[in-house]
């Protein structure tokens, strides 16, 4: 199982847990999964094409997912999804 | 407050991003209200700091400001830089004369008066250094708790000039946006005011006064372009804002804002590669390798709306070499009389390359913010081709007469 931590504003779609445990291949998987779970998370990170939102980040095991294979990024046990708002920064 | 993508209202709490589409918070202000307080006079009897534009910040009458005198910095008409560059009414705003020496020290002001009226006892940030300085020294003056977050390699004077004020520094193993994304993860964990993070939308305005003081110092007129240095775009987005306000509240004459054209390093230009590309406001994140660490941001946050704005006034974003940076820093010194950080040398230098480039006609008032003190990262001149006007003598008049042609 990989795990999603879930940010503070989106804790309201997750009954308030922090962390949801997943079992998937990929992230766009991943995302399916958790979506089945908890409905209403593949609204707010995915845009209508489909693509991460502008203010989503995402990070497998502490890397940025954009900086990587995206969506597509393969998903093992055990690794930590983070969702982050990307609003933040500033030197 | 209100989401600047879906409109969604909050109350004014310590929290930066909307929860049904997690777009920014911006401040609103009763503009009905302000019409009617705001004024040239109003603004001219206030003190001689930023605090002068205290009706367009978010913190209210009855609140005590934590203040060290920033802002009002000096407006120059810069002659020689403009002579050599085809530009005969350049101005620099010249930044680095604030209490620590950069920008920062405006929203820090804002965010810390902010925090400490609402109850906060620790100020933190994610920094590159100059906000670390700054949030530092104000916790100091504010009698607050301080952690700063910053990159384990930062530059040695700002280290040092951050360790002076005795803070609790967390130097983190990553670059900066590592060092964010911890603290934007740790937000929702400790009982602290992130200044870059959950008071951002405070911190923000806070930018502003920079445009504010800019129009009032060239006798309350918005000049027709204005080139500003772009790490996460905050500043950007605040200083169309602030145009905006000085247009809305009769201050200005003017009924349209200035173009906003922004400056990045080639070495972290994620806001000039979506610029450049088909879709501008499809920003994508890099990796940052520059010596304009203070704007060294590979994922910024305000990018797309940087490019909006940048569009939108007919302005452009454009960047520079690591070695269009450092001459830019030496082009100001030598014209101008003023040293400032690798960051200004990235403003000057893409002003120097679009003036080259035939930009301007040459009678635009175009000004320059220079954001930051040269004295923050002089080790980038010790490693950059040395100064050819040096030599070194005996301290006899004979060493002199030959060595020095008078």
């Amino acid at each position: 199982m990989a795990q999603f931590r879930i940010p503070g504003p989106l804790r309201r779609l997750s009954d308030g847990q922090t962390t949801v445990d997943v079992e998937a291949g990929d992230l766009a998987t991943a995302i399916d999964a958790l979506d089945a779970r908890y409905p209403g998370f593949k609204d707010r990170l995915l845009d209508e094409k489909g693509e991460l939102r502008q203010f989503v980040n995402v990070y497998l095991n502490d890397e940025d997912v954009r900086l990587g294979a995206g969506l597509g990024a393969k998903v093992q046990a055990k690794d930590e999804i983070s969702i982050v708002p990307a609003v933040a920064g500033g030197r | 407050m209100r989401c600047r993508e879906c409109g969604t209202e909050y109350e004014l709490q310590a929290t930066h991003v909307c929860e049904m589409c997690f777009g920014p918070l911006d401040v609103v202000y009763d503009q009905a209200a302000l019409k009617k307080v705001v004024s040239r006079d109003r603004i001219e009897a206030g003190p001689k700091s930023m605090w002068r534009y205290r009706d367009l910040l978010p913190i209210e009458d009855s609140v005590p400001v934590v203040t060290l005198g920033e802002g009002m910095t000096p407006l120059v008409k810069a002659d020689r830089l403009g002579a050599e560059l085809g530009l005969r009414n350049l101005y620099l705003k010249n930044d680095s004369m604030n209490p620590t020496n950069s920008f920062k020290d405006r929203v820090v002001s804002v965010a810390i008066s902010w925090a400490r009226a609402h109850g906060f006892e620790t100020i933190a940030c994610a920094s590159t250094g100059n906000l670390a300085n700054a949030v530092a020294a104000y916790a100091v003056r504010a009698g607050l708790e301080c952690f700063v977050f910053i990159p384990d390699d930062l530059e040695a004077g700002k280290v040092a000039s951050i360790s002076v004020f005795d803070p609790n520094v967390v130097a983190v193993r990553g670059n900066y946006d590592e060092v964010n994304r911890l603290c934007s993860q740790l937000v929702e964990s400790t009982p602290w005011a992130f200044c870059n993070i959950n008071i951002r939308p405070f911190y923000a305005e806070g930018s502003k006064t920079l445009t504010f003081e800019t129009a009032e110092q060239l006798g309350w007129k918005l000049p027709d372009e204005i080139i500003i240095p772009i790490g996460s775009g905050c500043q950007f987005v605040r200083h169309r804002q602030a145009a905006r306000e000085l247009v809305e509240y009769g201050l200005v004459r003017e009924d349209r804002v200035p173009r906003f054209t922004g400056a990045q390093a080639l070495g972290c230009a994620p806001v000039y590669n979506a610029f450049q590309s088909e879709t501008p406001e499809r920003v994508l994140p890099v990796k940052p390798d520059t010596i304009a660490r203070s704007i060294a941001i590979g994922n910024p946050s305000d990018g797309m709306y940087v490019n909006r704005i940048a569009l939108e006034t007919g302005g452009v974003v454009e960047a520079v070499s690591e070695e269009e940076i450092v001459d830019g820093i030496r082009l100001l010194a030598r014209t101008e009389g003023i040293f400032t950080e690798t960051a200004g040398g990235v403003t000057i230098g893409v002003l120097a390359k679009l003036a080259r480039a035939g930009r301007w006609n040459g009678d635009e008032v175009v000004v320059a913010y220079v954001t930051g003190h040269g004295l923050k990262t002089a080790d980038v001149l010790a490693t950059a081709n040395g100064h050819s006007r040096r030599v070194e003598i005996e301290p006899t008049l004979k060493s002199f007469r030959e060595k020095v042609n008078i």
